[in-house]
């Protein structure tokens, strides 16, 4: 609602919010999208102080398992190539990963945790942070050129023949995925939560 | 009223090769700008400077800008200043009509075409060559510019040599480059020869010099102005900055972020009129001040028009710049448009993704990104969004504030996306579905399956 140009009717869900997430050390969501989100707009006049603990207690879940838990090792396997699609939120905003524009040292949050990964393959595309167009609203109200900016990013990720695209938002994946699926390809789509906890 | 972007972007997309022409010629400038950057260890220093002498700027325009009227009046330089598009072309005319003069030259000034200042000439049988070659490309074909610094980056040379072949009698089928900016250098020529007044845009004012400074690749600027009588400079009142040694801080920065270069060709300053020449300087507000007001919008007015978020844009790169429908296209046009008419230009906050790659190229650091955001909250408060979405973010916001409803609302949409597939799966009515499967709808919610499985 609010990327839509609607954070004036986010209220109740702010309320909710808040009322579901009071009084927790840690909050940890599987998509930078909305951790971005919360971070950023979370407000509500009545409970401040809640919503401010919220705001800077939520994390992303690459972000908690680097951060907080600092994790060195995992037991997962994963005997697949793998493509990373780094999601705007979580890479610009929430700053999981370096980015292609800045002048800075060169990192990656989801990268260092797919790496532990026993057997599985990484593969970046051409273009490491290109947006893939899912954009919220922005994947029906511009349908063309979200659908092309999918078919370009998956083109990218299909020329390094990858098995699987993971990334860290559904949003992004379940796009890609719908656009994949409509031309038949067998690429498929996975969250990094998915592989990271996966024991093939 | 416009057809909005999305529909021109629409059209754009059929030619599907054509877009990936586009796309890439466009990427491969945002790489050679990264390549200029990356040598740089100071750049992100650049741009913090950068971005804190224009704040600093435009927190004392009236202080710098005096001084500068003072400073080049000094310079024997006649100060104009214009409250809005009209004014400043009606300056430019009446300078056209008091010196009877009919053979005009101007190199590119973005300001120029914000104010549309060569229809409003025009219109009174008054014909001003645009002698940049992009500009020249696009106005013998009768088209505004697509991008800021890339005037014609939309046309192949193909489209290139036919157009010069219907204006300039060049040769059917010949495609080579060297050959039609050979043509058009001849064309350009004469027409420099002739030129009785030369109208340049203005990169950088400085106040504490009264001089301006104008940046070109291909010295058509410095062309006009050297044979010309007259030279007036057309600038925006956010050109100003504070001091000479500033401007090594943005004129390393311009050229790197535009195309890649270390320096743009031909750096000019203009400080005083030749022995026997006459130089204007029209200062331009058209809406900036409005603007300035604006606490959430006016850093946008540290734009030096470098064009890298233009070229960095994916959604830019695949809908070219007349999806924009505006002078200033890109995702900088998306927040100064609004602006100016802020009804014909509410679809273009939208026509992004939010991704933010266009804030982090900015060598101003401008928030772009976000200012797309906030334009969005403005335009949905002041109703100038489809009513259909509208009604559609209140159904939204109904249904998320109360979670049973929610629960139910969810359930009933997975039974019906399982068991009544072809009730969404309508291309008209549902856009998603055109280009794209519909995800698989699953037996339960995640919240039911935690409840089944960890027992809380």
């Amino acid at each position: 609602m609010a990327n839509s140009g609607f954070a004036s009717l986010s209220g109740g869900c702010d309320k909710n919010f808040i009322a579901n997430f009071s009084g927790i050390d840690y909050i940890v969501a599987p998509s930078g999208s909305c951790v971005l989100h919360i971070k950023e707009h979370l407000n509500d006049s009545r409970s401040p102080a809640e919503a401010e603990f919220i705001r800077t207690h939520i994390y992303e879940l690459t972000e908690f398992l680097t951060d907080v838990l600092k994790l060195e090792k995992l037991s997962a396997r994963f005997p697949y190539k793998v493509g990373l699609h780094s999601s705007c939120h979580g890479q610009r905003g929430l700053h999981l990963s370096s980015m292609s524009e800045l002048v800075a040292p060169a990192f990656s949050k989801p990268a260092a945790l797919l790496n532990m990964v026993s057997g599985l393959q990484l593969c970046l595309p051409e273009r490491p942070d290109e947006c893939c167009g899912f954009g919220g609203t922005f994947c029906v109200f511009e349908e063309a050129v979200s659908v092309k900016m999918g078919v370009d990013r998956i083109k990218e990720h299909e020329s390094n023949h990858v098995d699987v695209i993971t990334g860290g938002d559904v949003s992004c994946l379940m796009h890609l995925e719908g656009i994949m699926k409509r031309k038949g390809s067998k690429t498929r789509v996975m969250h990094i939560a998915e592989i990271l906890n996966s024991e093939q | 009223m416009n057809p909005s972007h999305a529909k021109l972007a629409e059209a754009f997309n059929e030619d599907e090769k054509r877009t990936d022409w586009h796309d890439q010629t466009l990427w491969f400038v945002r790489q050679k700008r990264d390549k200029a950057a990356q040598i740089l260890p100071e750049w992100e220093q650049l741009r913090q400077w950068a971005s804190d002498i224009k704040d600093h700027t435009l927190s004392n325009l009236d202080v710098y800008l005096a001084e500068f009227e003072r400073k080049a009046m000094a310079n024997g330089i006649q100060v104009h200043w214009a409250l809005d598009a009209a004014d400043h072309n009606a300056i430019i005319h009446k300078i056209i009509c008091d010196q009877g003069l009919t053979r005009i030259v101007k190199s590119k000034s973005m300001l120029t075409e914000e104010c549309h200042l060569n229809d409003y000439l025009q219109q009174s049988g008054i014909e001003v060559i645009d002698t940049d070659l992009g500009e020249r490309i696009v106005q013998l074909r009768k088209e505004p510019p697509s991008h800021i610094v890339l005037p014609a980056i939309h046309l192949k040379k193909q489209d290139v040599s036919e157009t010069f072949r219907e204006h300039l009698g060049t040769e059917a089928g010949n495609y080579d480059p060297q050959y039609l900016t050979q043509a058009a250098r001849i064309h350009l020529r004469e027409k420099f020869i002739q030129s009785e007044l030369a109208i340049t845009g203005v990169n950088f004012a400085v106040a504490e010099t009264g001089g301006i400074v104008v940046c070109t690749n291909e010295g058509n600027a410095d062309m006009g102005v050297h044979s010309a009588r007259i030279h007036i400079g057309c600038m925006g009142i956010e050109k100003i900055i504070p001091k000479a040694e500033h401007l090594g801080v943005f004129t390393r920065l311009l050229a790197r972020s535009a195309t890649g270069q270390p320096i743009t060709t031909y750096t000019s300053h203009f400080h005083r009129p030749r022995p026997g020449q006459e130089m204007h300087i029209i200062i331009v507000d058209n809406g900036r001040s409005r603007q300035l007001g604006r606490e959430d919008f006016r850093n946008s007015l540290k734009c030096i028009r470098c064009a890298a978020c233009f070229n960095t844009c994916p959604v830019y790169r695949r809908s070219g710049g007349h999806s924009y429908h505006t002078a200033v296209a890109g995702p900088i046009g998306s927040i100064l448009n609004p602006n100016l008419d802020m009804k014909a230009n509410a679809d273009l906050p939208f026509a992004s993704t939010l991704c933010g790659s266009c804030t982090n190229v900015c060598p101003v650091k401008i928030n772009i990104h976000e200012q797309l955001w906030k334009w969005r909250q403005v335009i949905a408060e002041e109703g100038l969004v489809a009513p259909s979405k509208k009604y559609n973010m209140k159904m939204m916001a109904f249904v998320l504030a109360r979670p049973s409803l929610y629960r139910l609302a969810g359930s009933a949409g997975r039974w019906m996306m399982r068991n009544l597939p072809f009730l969404v799966k309508v291309k008209v009515l549902n856009p998603w579905y055109k280009q794209r499967e519909m995800p698989e709808a699953p037996k339960e919610s995640f919240r039911d399956w935690y409840k089944k499985n960890k027992g809380v």
